[in-house]
């Protein structure tokens, strides 16, 4: 059964769209759900965010970077192309309500995730405050679409070529000390931002919400490969998750368990470049 | 005449750092030889002793006059899945153990020979039955392990239109993600299953239902419901240090080396650490199936901690011979208390103190009780934990009205009927973690009560 990819896009440099034809995950997938996938049949499972979906089209939208072995070998795919296994939606939807004014932060290709919670924060009648950060201005994702549904956008970029230079939890940490009443933060993007804007929430109170990318095999709670500690309890990101508390939340175990597989990650992506490229070696 | 023929292994030596299968079958002269020592007894107490109730003396009365086509038919008219039965039932505590011959040269070699047959049909075309006429009925079958594929082939069988949903990317369960390829094979699976889909069983992969459907929304399509869904979550011993990277669940060890063949990593893309010295903590068949999967894999040394003693390891006898055998390492009546680490999180040494064994708990068997003093360490790289599962949450947790037990396992009466009407469950899902044919024999009494409740719709 097999899933065609319907729109392919490079969006920034290294950062790919890809629409794949799912009607049947379509039909239910919600925000801050996420998808496994298998290219072929040698190929690992890896989980992504749903981007978006759009329900009528039966199509689900992924963001990805082109990083390693699998995630370079997906940006190579073009439109028509199948993927062999795509299995969704996973995962326990964002809990999303009218709870006043809600901050939304996207760093680097985690504002592909945070769009539709945006979109449905604001649906749901919040005052959106969006935060979208990126290391330059021409890695940065999806302004406009964040700006369609934003009552305010900030722009950070790490090297000052667009908006703010610095960093997403500078623009944090100066609204809360406004004294603008802030009801919910939600941050997704590299664990090292996520903790450092439950950092800056923490001493203010506010809820902050973070989307846990841990390894996953099954992606169904069966292997435990996932396993985050929040609030000193082991949860599986997969059927637990992927969203918890992020003042809970372990970031320094996430970020160890996250590095388990460096080495194996460099030799398969080795292996690829050799035997795509022609080997030198 | 009266012994039992012997089955010809791979050498220990040269298996350990292999993953082909261990057993290699009967001959056919072993086999007819085999099947002549079957007494035909009047009252064959060995199929008492089948959950899937194979009529055990006409099959082997087959094979000992040579005639293995009508053996293989007779098998297959109640069990579609005689080759996975062939190699992993725990024959020894079933039909074997009824045997009459078991006090005189030992019982007869059931399961070899259901195997024997089995492997004599996969190398012609298997024949399938001819379709019975359709009953306009449909039934869903949720999870395509043994329980799954059992109540399907049995469905199927009767007229039934019969479409099975299995989560992962490939059918059967815990016959391809949790049992190695050592012990079967994954052609062999994929042939059952292949088979079972001959009997026009529809298969789904990809399909995690409670996630992109409901139960609730299956009933609307289908006019029952069967529930296979296995046992899920790995259960962790809940002491210091299981978060360290390198410690695996069994689960997860197993699925990254069978499902995913990482032991055939880089040519497939999902990894594994090997581990030089791998610790592994259970007693059942999947410790000893994780620790020979790890030996497999290049560790120096491999070492089972269990609790209790080897008269109390849940491990079929033959899988613990086996585990020796290639040079496993036991550890008994020893209990971790802590796993230790290094400053990049890596585990170091499982910390563990000895244990003895006191009067008999519920379960039966002697409870253990720590000795004090005994703290020691083992070095280890690589920590399996094999002390079981509990059942998968996402079904219950998204159907209504099905009541579950307090360790999470759905409840379900003897025929397999849930609390919610239309739906009935069966297999590790129901039992807890429990064994292949055990399950199948779930399967098959679902089938049984599925067919009748669609009588009276």
């Amino acid at each position: 059964m097999p899933f065609k990819i319907l729109k392919k896009q490079e969006l920034v440099p290294t950062i790919h769209l890809m629409d794949i034809s799912a009607p049947r995950i379509a039909r239910k997938a919600q925000p801050g759900q996420f998808v496994i996938l298998r290219i072929d049949e040698t190929g690992e499972r890896i989980p992504l965010t749903i981007a978006d979906f759009d329900r009528k089209k039966g199509t689900i939208t992924m963001i990805f970077q082109a990083m390693g072995k699998t995630t370079t070998q997906l940006s190579t795919l073009k439109e028509g192309n199948d993927l062999l296994d795509f299995i969704g939606p996973l995962g326990n939807p964002a809990h999303i309500e009218n709870e006043g004014t809600v901050i939304l932060v996207g760093g680097g290709v985690g504002v592909a995730p945070v769009f539709p919670q945006a979109r449905a924060f604001k649906e749901a009648g919040n005052k959106v405050i969006s935060i979208i950060g990126a290391r330059s201005a021409n890695l940065l994702l999806w302004e406009d679409k964040m700006r369609e549904f934003s009552d305010e956008l900030y722009i950070t970029t790490d090297d000052g070529s667009k908006g703010h230079h610095g960093f997403v939890t500078d623009i944090v940490k100066k609204i809360l000390e406004s004294g603008t009443s802030v009801d919910r933060v939600i941050a997704i993007g590299p664990p090292v931002m996520m903790r450092a804007v439950a950092g800056v929430t923490k001493p203010f109170n506010v809820k902050t919400t973070v989307s846990l990318n841990s390894i996953m095999v099954d992606g169904t709670g069966m292997c435990g490969a996932c396993r985050v500690l929040v609030g000193n309890e082991t949860k599986f990101a997969c059927v637990d998750g992927p969203e918890f508390d992020a003042h809970l939340v372990d970031f320094t175990l996430l970020m160890n368990r996250l590095a388990i597989y460096q080495p194996e990650e460099k030799i398969a992506f080795e292996k690829y470049k050799c035997e795509r490229e022609g080997c030198k070696c | 005449m009266l012994d039992r023929q012997k089955m010809p292994e791979q050498d220990p030596k040269v298996r350990r750092s292999n993953f082909n299968e261990v057993a290699l079958g009967f001959t056919d002269d072993q086999a007819i030889e085999e099947a002549k020592r079957c007494l035909q007894c009047k009252k064959p107490k060995c199929i008492e002793g089948c959950p899937v109730e194979v009529r055990i003396p006409d099959f082997v009365k087959y094979v000992s006059i040579g005639d293995f086509d009508s053996a293989i038919k007779e098998i297959k008219s109640v069990n579609a899945l005689p080759a996975i039965c062939g190699r992993v039932c725990p024959q020894e505590s079933q039909c074997e153990a009824l045997c009459i011959l078991g006090k005189k040269g030992g019982p007869v070699s059931i399961g070899r020979l259901e195997r024997f047959v089995s492997d004599y049909e996969s190398k012609l075309e298997a024949e399938i039955p001819k379709k019975p006429e359709p009953t306009g009925k449909k039934v869903a079958i949720v999870g395509s392990g043994p329980a799954g594929l059992t109540a399907a082939a049995d469905l199927a069988r009767v007229g039934h239109s019969v479409t099975i949903f299995e989560a992962l990317h490939a059918a059967g369960g815990v016959l391809t993600y949790g049992i190695p390829e050592f012990r079967l094979p994954k052609d062999i699976v994929r042939a059952e299953v292949e088979y079972v889909k001959k009997l026009g069983v529809t298969l789904l992969l990809d399909s995690v239902i409670g996630k992109i459907d409901t139960v609730d929304e299956l009933l609307s399509d289908f006019d029952a419901v069967f529930l296979g869904t296995g046992a899920g979550l790995p259960m962790f011993l809940n002491i210091d240090g299981e978060n360290l990277n390198g410690v695996y669940s069994a689960n997860e060890f197993l699925t990254r080396v069978n499902l995913m063949k990482s032991y055939k990593f880089p040519d497939y893309d999902t990894p594994i650490k090997k581990g030089k010295h791998v610790v592994v903590v259970g007693g059942g068949n999947v410790a000893m199936d994780s620790a020979r999967c790890a030996l497999r894999l290049g560790a120096t040394e491999v070492t089972i901690v269990y609790r209790r003693g080897e008269e109390e390891m849940p491990a079929r006898a033959e899988e613990i011979e086996h585990a020796k055998e290639e040079g496993i390492k036991f550890r008994l009546l020893t209990n971790p208390v802590r796993l230790n680490g290094d400053a990049k999180n890596w585990v170091t040494d499982i910390e563990c103190i000895n244990m003895y064994l006191c009067e008999p708990d519920e379960s039966g068997r002697c409870k253990p009780m720590p000795l004090a003093g005994s703290e020691h360490k083992i070095e280890a790289d690589v920590v399996i934990i094999a002390i079981g599962t509990s059942p998968n949450p996402l079904v219950p947790r998204t159907t209504k009205g099905l009541e579950i037990s307090k360790h999470g396992t759905i409840i379900a009466k003897e025929n397999g009927a849930t609390t919610k009407e239309g739906v009935f469950a069966g297999g590790d899902a129901v039992t807890g973690a429990a064994t292949v044919i055990s399950a199948m024999g779930a399967g098959k009494i679902a089938a049984r009560a599925i067919d009748e409740y669609l009588k009276g719709k």
